[in-house]
């Protein structure tokens, strides 16, 4: 069976999900026969060039209907950074109102699961769903658009400030085996609006299955959205997203990365910076070992006047992993005073670890400003020396440097309990030290 | 307690320390001078175990061990410490966890137990009062973003947190202002024992005016070329090096 094959049979059995607008049908069987014409990438193709998806293509993986999960809320602390705040919880694909509390935000501010969404508000979600992440050149962002069952849309009204944030857990489990869960976010924030989301893919077991995200998201003029991600999949999971961004006049637009999980994953993150003044920051880090491969994608789009927009990626990489990294710019004629800087930085742990990085700047305008950097190599001897000057040893050093070059960019999450967790699990991760 | 005997030292193939010999007894302030690229920082860096620099020959004794057989590590843990010219900056980890790491990695050496942070902060606060140093300073980074004066003064307070019983001072006085100066040389007069000994590493004689020396050495060339009392640091204030250089190049 070919691998697109695969997905032609699941397609052809696929049901609408009850209630939903006559719309939807159209739009998933326009994706599907996108995705037959497409098929999967190839490394032929420029912008999977060093991250061959075959793993993904020659496996069967099946869209799931999965039993109400047993999990109770203690088994979901791990990944809980702040019970306080609002969250989603989604279980092999499954949504989980019990595990779930969203009904504190303010009331005009509404979110609901793509589900509930059709049902409630079709004509908005016609209005907004599939209008950012195009498919006629995204294969994985077709196939996810002709399998979405389900995900979270979020509408921000104008001038609103959501204040805690807002975190979507998708957990899978041992009943995640062979499935492919093809989740799928949207957020419209209205002007002046403001609101921070924390997106944790996490697995309980080492399933092996199919993670396809696609995200949409609107920062509107004046907005702000944090967009921060937590990729802890199993290591025998797979794991693609794509999350495609606008933003209008002085909006604000942040995003981090971080990803240590999962055999394979690719993260593609754009965003259009179409309003004047408009800033975007793009980081992230990425921690692999054995031979796991993190594939990341920026592309940021310069269209207007006078917008700034900041990339630091780090990786670090031990057994015989690899990561790769390729950041796109690309500052339209029009796009006068752009102000871009993108650096990214790898810190090899082993011989056979290995990093691709490519930045690629397109620049149309005469007035901008803009920089790109690029390093890979090992720790620097001087540190080293340093910290073994003072009695410590070589081992605990490297340790200590090592996550001491992850937290130059986890400093940048302005969100204290994620930076705080994330930094834990860095730093227990390579010192085998508790964390103060 | 330090015995260098004939010690010759090399990075890649050019020899920078051409016979080094001295002796260091407990109790003991040496001062070396001497013109830039004469070998003093070099000395230093090869007493602390650097890894840039190859011994070719030479022995240095230390306690009755043969020091050049020890990790750079192992050295600090066996009381040498060195005061960095340029020390270095550690984004991402705090002074705090830094000082502690290494006071408990010396103690664990000693098999004595290892302190908790709650612990380590009555240690802290006695410390800090030795370099006139804020305790806000243990949360920032190792050295990140610590102006001159200030990296300075956080090696003087390691080197109070590991109390060695042989530190080498490596120009340490360099880029510092007058009251630097004088709370980085009162933090080391405070530190003195008749049981550990200091060597002190400088072009300029100013720092000996707060800190005064046992014994002068003047390097150059890879070897020490006078050696003297602390009046001879004030000859070279007065004369410059080029009259001890002279009979060297002729």
């Amino acid at each position: 069976m070919t691998p697109t094959a695969t997905y032609s049979d699941q397609f052809a059995a696929l049901a609408a999900p009850a209630g939903a607008p006559a719309w939807l049908p159209a739009l998933r069987q326009q994706a599907f026969e996108r995705f037959t014409t497409l098929g999967f990438p190839t490394t032929r193709n420029e912008d999977w060039h060093f991250t061959s998806v075959a793993p993904i293509a020659e496996r069967p993986f099946k869209a799931i209907k999965p039993a109400a999960t047993t999990l109770t809320a203690s088994d979901l602390a791990p990944w809980i950074l702040d019970p306080s705040w609002h969250r989603l919880v989604f279980v092999n694909g499954r949504f989980e109102p019990g595990l779930s509390q969203f009904s504190e935000l303010p009331a005009d501010v509404e979110v609901a699961t793509l589900s509930d969404a059709l049902r409630e508000s079709p004509e908005w979600l016609s209005a907004h769903l599939g209008k950012l992440a195009a498919f006629d050149a995204a294969a994985f962002t077709a196939l996810n658009t002709a399998f979405m069952q389900d995900g979270v849309m979020i509408h921000v009204p104008k001038g609103e400030t959501v204040e805690l944030p807002l975190q979507i857990l998708c957990l899978a489990d041992a009943q995640a085996q062979g499935a492919a869960f093809h989740p799928r976010l949207l957020v419209v924030a209205e002007a002046q609006s403001q609101i921070s989301l924390i997106e944790t893919f996490a697995a309980i077991g080492g399933a092996e299955y199919l993670v396809n995200a696609v995200a949409e998201v609107t920062v509107a003029d004046g907005a702000r959205v944090d967009h921060y991600k937590v990729q802890q999949e199993s290591t025998d999971a797979y794991h693609v997203s794509a999350v495609q961004v606008t933003q209008g006049r002085d909006s604000i637009y942040h995003s981090f990365s971080f990803a240590a999980g999962a055999a394979l994953s690719r993260a593609n993150i754009y965003t259009k910076l179409l309003g004047t003044g408009s800033e975007a920051r793009l980081n992230g880090l990425y921690v692999l070992d054995g031979t796991q491969h993190a594939d990341h994608q920026t592309f940021v789009e310069h269209i207007a006047e006078a917008c700034a927009s900041r990339e630091l990626y780090k990786g670090i990489l031990d057994g015989s992993s690899h990561g790769v990294f390729n950041g796109k710019v690309y500052v339209d004629p029009e796009a006068q005073k752009t102000d871009g800087k993108q650096t990214n930085k790898a810190l090899l742990l082993s011989e056979q670890a290995r990093v691709d990085t490519k930045p690629q700047l397109e620049i149309f305008a005469d007035d901008v400003k803009c920089t790109h950097g690029a390093t890979v190599g090992r720790l620097d001897e001087l540190p080293l020396f340093y910290l073994k000057s003072r009695g410590i040893g070589a081992e605990t050093a490297k340790a200590l440097l090592t996550y001491a070059f992850a937290a130059e960019v986890l400093e940048t999450i302005e969100n204290d309990p994620l930076r705080l967790a994330l930094e834990r699990t860095v730093f227990e991760r390579f010192t085998h030290a508790s964390f103060e | 307690m330090l015995k260098i005997t004939n010690l010759h030292a090399s990075v890649g193939e050019k020899e920078i320390l051409k016979g080094i010999s001295l002796t260091v007894n407990a109790g003991e302030v040496h001062a070396i001078m001497g013109p830039n690229g004469s070998g003093k920082s070099t000395l230093a860096q090869v007493i602390a175990g650097h890894p840039g620099y190859e011994v070719t020959s030479g022995s240095i004794e230390y306690d009755g061990q043969d020091l050049l057989e020890l990790e750079a590590e192992e050295r600090a843990q066996a009381g040498v410490f060195l005061a960095f010219q340029y020390p270095i900056e550690i984004p991402g980890v705090t002074n705090a966890y830094f000082l502690r790491a290494a006071y408990n990695e010396i103690r664990k050496a000693h098999n004595q137990p290892e302190l908790d942070p709650i612990e380590f902060l009555d240690v802290m606060e006695e410390k800090l009062t030795v370099v006139e140093m804020d305790a806000s300073m243990m949360q920032r980074s190792v050295n990140a973003g610590f102006s001159g004066g200030e990296k300075k003064r956080n090696e003087i307070l390691q080197m109070a947190v590991l109390e060695p019983k042989l530190a080498v001072l490596d120009e340490t006085d360099s880029g510092l202002d007058i009251d630097a100066l004088r709370i980085v040389a009162e933090g080391v007069n405070k530190l003195k024992r008749p049981d550990n000994a200091t060597i002190v590493v400088t072009h300029y004689q100013r720092l000996l005016n707060y800190i005064v020396p046992d014994h002068v050495h003047v390097l150059a060339g890879g070897r020490i070329i006078k050696s003297g009392g602390k009046e001879l640091a004030l000859e070279l204030e007065a004369k410059g090096y080029d009259w001890l250089l002279e009979p060297v190049t002729a």
